[in-house]
C-alpha cells in the first residue's frame, strides 16, 4: 500500500498526455519558440575575458622564451595554470575544457631564432565559442615584434626589424572559421529546454489547483512521488522533439557539424531535462497560481541564461557569478553539448559535468516532494 | 483502535481554525454503517470542511476519530482507499473526454477490470453515446452524474458527498435519491450535505449546523420534537405589512414565507400568541396553528445561533482564540 505504484504512475502520466495534446498553445510553444528562437539569436554576442587558463608545453627553456612568454601574460588575456610535458596532455586539457588555450614551443626554438630562422609557436585555442578566445587571438599578432625588444641586443639587434623574428601559429580547435553559430545553437538547445520544460512544469500543478481538480486528486489513493514522475514525464517527451527540432534546424539553417554521438547526447539531454523538470515541479508546488509559477519560471531562467557561459563567456565573468553558474544544470550542459556537437567528446571526456546536474536534480526532487502536500491546508 | 465497527463514522471535538477564527467547532459526528445521514446548514457554515477533515484532506486542529474504523489523523491513506468523495465543486478534468476521465479514476484506484468498470459505470450514467464528449461540455447537472458515477467507480464502503444536487433538476434528483437508497441497501454508507428540504427528508438522520457548530442532530422526527416550536400560519392578500413587526415581537424566532403563507414560529406558546394577537382581529388574514416542519426548526435554530454568535462576537470584538 505505502509503495510506488507504476500504474497509478501510468493513469496520471497517461491523462496529463491527453491533456497536453489537447491544449493547442502549449504545444504550439513546445514547437515554435525553438525554432523562433533560434533564428532570433543567429547573432553573437561577443565580449572580452581575460586570464583565459592556458597550458604551456615548452620544449624549450631560455631566457627568449620565457620573455615570450611572459609578454603573452601581460597581454591579460593569458592565465598559465598547466605545464605540461607533451602536446597531446595540453590537447586532452582543452578537450575537457581545463584550458581555453595550448601554448607550444618547439624544440631549438632559441637556437633558431638567434640564427634568424624565423620558428613558430604554436598556439591551439578552443574555438567552439569564438567570443571567448577572439581577442586573445587577436592580440597575440602585436606580439611577435614587440615580446623581444628589450632582449634583443647588441649583436642580435638586427633580428628585431621586420619581419617579426618568429611567428605563431594560431590553430583553432573545433571551430576553425569562428562561428558565432556554432557555440550558439548548442547554447539554444539548452536555454530552450531550460525554458520551456520549468514552465511547463512549473504550471502543471497550480493548474490543478486553479481548475479546483486537485481536491479530487488528493482525495484519491495517488502518491506524491507518482503524481511527480507521471507529470513530469510527457515533459521529457515533448523535450526530445525539441531537441529533434532543434538539431534538425541547426542543420538545415546553420549547417552546425556533430562531431559526437548521438546516443550520448541524447542520454544527456535526458538528465538535464529531469533536473528542469523537478525543478518546474517544485516551483508548482510552490506557486499559488499560474502567473506566480511564470514569474518563478522567469527568476531561475534568467540567471540559467545570464551565468551559464551562453550569453557571456564564462570566463569573463566574476568569481562570485562563476560560483552561482556552477550550480546551475544549464552551465554543466552547455560544456557537454558543446563538447559532444563540436569536439566529439566521448562519455569519459563528458562525466565530470554529469555529475554536477545529477546533484542538482537529486536537490530538486527531494524538494519538491518534500513540498508536495497531501492535504489541502 | 477507538473505532466502533457500528459506526461508519465515528469523531468527536472536530474542530478547525483558519487564522484564528474555528469555521468549524468541536463538532460531534456519528453515522452508523449502512445510513444516510444529511448534512445541513447555511453556506459557509463548515460542511465542506468538515468532509475534508473526514477523509484526511485537512488536518484537524482539534478532535479525534474514525472513518470505517480506522483513526482519520494516521491512517488517511487507507482511509482515501474505500471512500467516494464527491467535491462540491466539480472536480474531474474539463478537457478530458467522459470515457478518458472514468478511465483515469479507475487506473489510479487500480480497478482490476477497468474497463468493464467503466463500460458499466458510463451505461448506468446512460452516457454511452457521448462518452468522447469533453465532460467541459457536459451540462451542470450531467457533471455531478459523471462525478458521482466517478466517486463509485472504485466501491466504496462509505460516500462522503458534498451537495451532490446542486442544480440538477428534479426528476434527476429523484433517481439520485432512489440510486444513494439502493447503495445505502448494499450496506454503503453515506453522508449528504445539502441545502434542500426535501432531500433532508429523505435521509435516515440530519446534523445541523451554522457557524461551524452543531445546532440539531437525530432523525427529522427527532429534531422536530427537540425543537418543540410552536408555529402559526398565515394566509392573505398582503402579508408583507406583517413581517417586520413580528420579526421584532418578543418571543417571535422566526418569520417566513412559504409560498402565500407565513410561518411564524417560537417556543413560548404564549408570546407568539401575544405577538400575533394585534393581527388575529384583521379579516383579511387567517390564521392556523400548524406542526412545525424541519425547515421552521431550521430557521428558527440559524435565527438563535446568530444572535449567539453576534453577542459572543461582542464581547471578544477580535475572536481569537
Ligand atoms: N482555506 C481557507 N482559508 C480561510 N478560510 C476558509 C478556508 N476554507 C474555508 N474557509 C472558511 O471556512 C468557513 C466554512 O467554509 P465551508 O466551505 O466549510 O462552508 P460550507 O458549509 O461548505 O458552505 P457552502 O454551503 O457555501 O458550501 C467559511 O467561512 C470559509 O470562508
Ligand atoms: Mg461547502
Amino acid at each position: 500500500m505505502k509503495s510506488f505504484s507504476l500504474g497509478r504512475t501510468l493513469a496520471v502520466f497517461i491523462k496529463e498526455f491527453q491533456q497536453m495534446l489537447r491544449d493547442r498553445l502549449t504545444f504550439a510553444m513546445a514547437f515554435g519558440v525553438p525554432v523562433l528562437q533560434l533564428i532570433l539569436f543567429g547573432y553573437a554576442i561577443n565580449t572580452d575575458p581575460k586570464g583565459l587558463p592556458t597550458a604551456i608545453v615548452s620544449a624549450d627553456n631560455s631566457v627568449l622564451t620565457r620573455s615570450i612568454v611572459v609578454a603573452m601574460q601581460n597581454t591579460g588575456y593569458f592565465h598559465i595554470t598547466h605545464d605540461v610535458a607533451s602536446e597531446r596532455e595540453a590537447e586532452a586539457l582543452i578537450e575537457l575544457g581545463e584550458v581555453q588555450f595550448m601554448v607550444s614551443i618547439p624544440v631549438d626554438f632559441s637556437r633558431r631564432l638567434v640564427r634568424g630562422e624565423r620558428p613558430a609557436i604554436l598556439v591551439a585555442a578552443d574555438a567552439t565559442d569564438p567570443s571567448a578566445s577572439g581577442n586573445a587571438i587577436a592580440a597575440l599578432g602585436q606580439l611577435t615584434t614587440q615580446a623581444l625588444t628589450s632582449d634583443l641586443k647588441g649583436p642580435l639587434q638586427g633580428l628585431n626589424s621586420t619581419p617579426a623574428p618568429f611567428e605563431i601559429r594560431v590553430h583553432r580547435r573545433y571551430n576553425p572559421e569562428g562561428l558565432s553559430r556554432y557555440n550558439i545553437v548548442p547554447g539554444l538547445i539548452g536555454t530552450i529546454l531550460t525554458m520551456t520544460l520549468v514552465m511547463l512544469t512549473g504550471i502543471a500543478m497550480t493548474r490543478e489547483r486553479e481548475r479546483g481538480t486537485m481536491e479530487n486528486l488528493l482525495a484519491t489513493p495517488v502518491r506524491p512521488f507518482e503524481v511527480m514522475i507521471g507529470k513530469i514525464f510527457p515533459y521529457i517527451v515533448i523535450g526530445y522533439i525539441q531537441l529533434l527540432v532543434i538539431l534538425s534546424a541547426a542543420a538545415l539553417l546553420f549547417e552546425v557539424p556533430m562531431q559526437g554521438s548521438f546516443l550520448l547526447l541524447f542520454g544527456m539531454i535526458g538528465v538535464f531535462m529531469l533536473a528542469n523538470l523537478a525543478v518546474g515541479f517544485t516551483f508548482s508546488t510552490l506557486a499559488k497560481n499560474q502567473l506566480q509559477a511564470m514569474q518563478m519560471t522567469f527568476f531561475f531562467f534568467l540567471p540559467s541564461l545570464l551565468l551559464s557561459g551562453f550569453m557571456f563567456p564564462f570566463r569573463g565573468m566574476p568569481e562570485w557569478a562563476q560560483w552561482i553558474g556552477e550550480a546551475l544544470p544549464l552551465t554543466h550542459f552547455l560544456r557537454i553539448v558543446r563538447g559532444i556537437m563540436l569536439k566529439g567528446n566521448d562519455a569519459t571526456r563528458v562525466m565530470h559535468e554529469l555529475w554536477p546536474m545529477l546533484l542538482f536534480l537529486f536537490a530538486a526532487g527531494v524538494v519538491a516532494l518534500k513540498r508536495y502536500k497531501q492535504t489541502l491546508d | 483502535m477507538s473505532g466502533d465497527p457500528g459506526y461508519a463514522i465515528n469523531v468527536r471535538g472536530l474542530t478547525k481554525r483558519y487564522s484564528g477564527r474555528a469555521v468549524v467547532d468541536h463538532i460531534d459526528l456519528q453515522v452508523r454503517s449502512g445510513r444516510i445521514c444529511g448534512f445541513l446548514g447555511p453556506n459557509g457554515s463548515g460542511k465542506t470542511t468538515t468532509i475534508r477533515m473526514l477523509c484526511g484532506l485537512l488536518t484537524p486542529d482539534a478532535g479525534e476519530g474514525t472513518c470505517l474504523g480506522m483513526d482519520i489523523a494516521t491512517r488517511a491513506a487507507e482511509i482515501r482507499r474505500q471512500v467516494g468523495y464527491m467535491t462540491q465543486k466539480f472536480g474531474l478534468y474539463e478537457d478530458l473526454s467522459i470515457r478518458e476521465n472514468l478511465e483515469f479514476i479507475g487506473r489510479l484506484y487500480e480497478i482490476k477490470d477497468r474497463h468493464s468498470a467503466v463500460d458499466h459505470a458510463l451505461e448506468r450514467l446512460g452516457l454511452v453515446e457521448r462518452q468522447r464528449q469533453l465532460a467541459g461540455s457536459l451540462s451542470g447537472g450531467w457533471k455531478q452524474r459523471l462525478a458521482l458515477a466517478a466517486c463509485l467507480m472504485h466501491e466504496p464502503k462509505l460516500l462522503l458527498l458534498d451537495e451532490p444536487t446542486a442544480g440538477v433538476d428534479p426528476k434527476a434528483r429523484r433517481d439520485f435519491w432512489d440510486q444513494i437508497h439502493q447503495l445505502a441497501a448494499q450496506g454503503i454508507t453515506v453522508l449528504v450535505s445539502t441545502h434542500y428540504m426535501d432531500e433532508a427528508a429523505r435521509c435516515h438522520e440530519l446534523c445541523y449546523i451554522a457557524y461551524g457548530k452543531t445546532l440539531a442532530r437525530g432523525t427529522e422526527r427527532e429534531i422536530i420534537a427537540q425543537a418543540n416550536l410552536v408555529v402559526w400560519s398565515v394566509s392573505g392578500t398582503n402579508l408583507n405589512p406583517l413581517v417586520e413587526p413580528l420579526k421584532k415581537a418578543p418571543g417571535v424566532l422566526s418569520v417566513a414565507a412559504f409560498g402565500n403563507t407565513l410561518h411564524i414560529a417560537g417556543s413560548d406558546a404564549l408570546k407568539v400568541e401575544a405577538a400575533i394577537s394585534v393581527f388575529r382581529s384583521d379579516a383579511q388574514f387567517q390564521w392556523v396553528r400548524i406542526d412545525a416542519n424541519l425547515e421552521d426548526v431550521f430557521i428558527s435554530l440559524i435565527g438563535q445561533a446568530q444572535d449567539n454568535f453576534a453577542s459572543s462576537a461582542e464581547r471578544k470584538p477580535r475572536g481569537g482564540a
